[in-house]
């Protein structure tokens, strides 16, 4: 497998290059009987979720199931009212600076120049950092502009640049390409796909696309009803192609999704 | 042939003519009109006559002491007013408590038109300075107050979330996020409060003053030297327009990454 060896040369030669061996390193995530209520709402329920370092996990689900508070409460926006989450081992309280989050709107400062944004991301504000991020999605030539100015994949990759610039650990991205047209879309999915393979955090997509999950996951869980209901392990190699072994797993988890039955297993269905 | 630069140039001389064609009108029909005697210079002095007030008063240096004096009290109102203004809606939007405690009793205030407040405040501080620089900075506030405020509670509160998942809090967060998306707000506030405190000046100072153009306006009127009168009017247009002019180019300045400040390139 050509395409499979040359990613993990790719791994193996950025690993050597990182500095220091802080950065480049996914973190483990654990969460254990998490319950988070708003008021009396509960959205998760008694959630248990274990990330090995370094996997790209897809949470999948429809709206409202409690897929982006999962990734608030990862992302320490959110408390959990029971259970607990713990990041790298240790139990985490709030926003930790290894931690990024890429949100469903690109969210820049429409008075700092994209350099500028992307230096927000940066300790101390380093800005040959912060231009080596925007070369990384290949906008270093637009560093000068306003955020206004750009269109909607190229403020995401601004904002995929800023998640980027200080080498995090776990990457969480709440629905980041739902904005955004199907071309445009595509080419975000290959360049996440390449830098997560670039540096090996861990990640974590919350989405509602499911052929967009199995693009890009290593494994998915679908929530529902604030718990996880499945938990699917993707056996693809990596450059994934749209064949059947994909469509299979597409098929399989949408209908798990929608509560439909696959045809070919419909035998207690009612018949007229 | 002409050069588009050249075409350009004459487009835009004619934009500047078109808008000026009006007041020019108005201004030689008036002079005509004084000059023949059909307006009586008692009853309004033409435009030359101004200006020979205007000039005369320059030589003697008269004039300059007055706008300089009218000047001084409405700025120093204005940064107090401003000031206390601006301060009262930074706590009052970022703290809760402190906007319980105190934004109802100010609402109340702001209610009370400040100009009634001259009988009370020439009875307090005579006809001194401290009256009308009161009054200047209580007319200043609640613009600036209001405007703030609505400012910072409008802030994209995604923008706040992003910041705090970057770990900025406290005054990094505020000159970071909060502060600058309150910034169109707060010049709209700023204009409006340059207003006015023209308008609080110029009341203030005809009613009760020994200096300053509503003063040598009125003492004008004593001596019924009608050209001095309308000067004085001319004249606080003039810094009325000043001071818009200076907070545009402010917002030109400080906006300069809102698409509706931007010049076309």
């Amino acid at each position: 497998m050509a395409s499979a060896l040359s990613a993990s040369e790719i791994i193996h030669s950025r690993q050597a290059e990182a500095p220091g061996g802080a950065a480049a390193r996914g973190l483990q995530v654990e969460v254990r009987d998490a319950v988070v209520r708003f008021g009396d709402l509960t959205v998760l329920r008694d959630l248990e979720l274990s990330i090995p370092a370094g996997q790209f996990l897809a949470v999948v689900g429809r709206s409202g199931c409690g897929k982006s508070t999962l990734l608030r409460l990862l992302a320490g926006l959110e408390q959990a009212s029971r259970g607990a989450v713990s990041i790298g081992g240790a139990a985490s309280a709030g926003l930790r600076s290894d931690v990024r989050v890429m949100f469903q709107d690109a969210r820049l400062l429409p008075w700092k120049s994209v350099l500028d944004n992307v230096r927000i991301g940066v300790e101390g504000g380093d800005r040959s950092q912060a231009l080596e991020a925007l070369e990384l999605v290949g906008l270093a030539d637009r560093a000068k502009e306003w955020p206004s100015v750009l269109s909607g994949g190229q403020r995401q990759r601004v904002a995929l640049a800023r998640a980027l610039v200080s080498n995090p650990s776990l990457l969480l991205l709440d629905e980041p390409l739902g904005a955004l047209d199907a071309l445009t879309r595509i080419e975000m999915q290959q360049l996440i796909e390449r830098l997560w393979l670039e540096r090996r955090f861990t990640a974590v997509l919350v989405t509602h696309d499911v052929s967009e999950a199995v693009a890009l996951a290593d494994r998915v869980v679908l929530v529902e009803n604030g718990t996880i209901s499945q938990d699917i392990t993707i056996a693809l190699a990596r450059p994934r192609e749209k064949d059947s072994g994909f469509s299979h797993y597409e098929s399989s988890i949408l209908n798990r999704v929608l509560g439909r039955r696959p045809v070919s297993v419909n035998q207690d269905g009612f018949a007229i | 042939m002409k050069s588009p630069a050249a075409r350009n140039w004459k487009t835009g001389a004619l934009s500047i003519g078109l808008e000026w064609l009006i007041p020019i009108l108005v201004v030689a029909l008036w002079q005509w009109f004084g000059s023949m005697g059909w307006i009586s210079q008692r009853i309004l002095p033409t435009p030359a006559s101004v200006l020979e007030a205007g000039v005369k008063l320059i030589r003697n240096g008269d004039l300059f002491v007055y706008i300089g004096d009218s000047t001084r009290r409405a700025f120093i109102g204005f940064v107090i007013g401003g000031g206390i203004g601006f301060a009262l809606a930074i706590l009052n939007g970022l703290l809760p408590l402190s906007e319980k405690l105190t934004d109802s009793s100010i609402q109340m205030i702001r209610t009370i038109p400040h100009l009634s407040l001259i009988p009370l405040i020439i009875a307090w501080f005579g006809i001194g300075e401290e009256g009308k620089i009161f009054l200047v900075a209580l007319g200043v506030a609640f613009p600036i107050y209001i405007n703030t405020l609505h400012g910072i509670r409008s802030v994209d509160p995604g923008l706040i979330e992003m910041g705090r998942t970057y770990g900025l809090r406290g005054f990094a967060l505020f000159r970071t996020i909060i502060y600058p998306g309150a910034l169109p707000s707060i010049l709209v506030g700023l204009r409006f409060a340059l207003g006015i405190m023209w308008i609080t000046l110029i009341v203030s100072e005809t009613i009760s003053a020994n200096s300053g153009i509503g003063y040598m306006a009125m003492n004008a009127r004593e001596f019924f030297q009608m050209d001095v009168v309308v000067l004085s009017i001319v004249i606080y247009a003039l810094l009325g327009k000043l001071s818009d002019w200076m907070a545009k180019l402010l917002e030109r300045s400080w906006l300069k990454w809102h698409p509706h400040y931007r010049r076309a390139k």
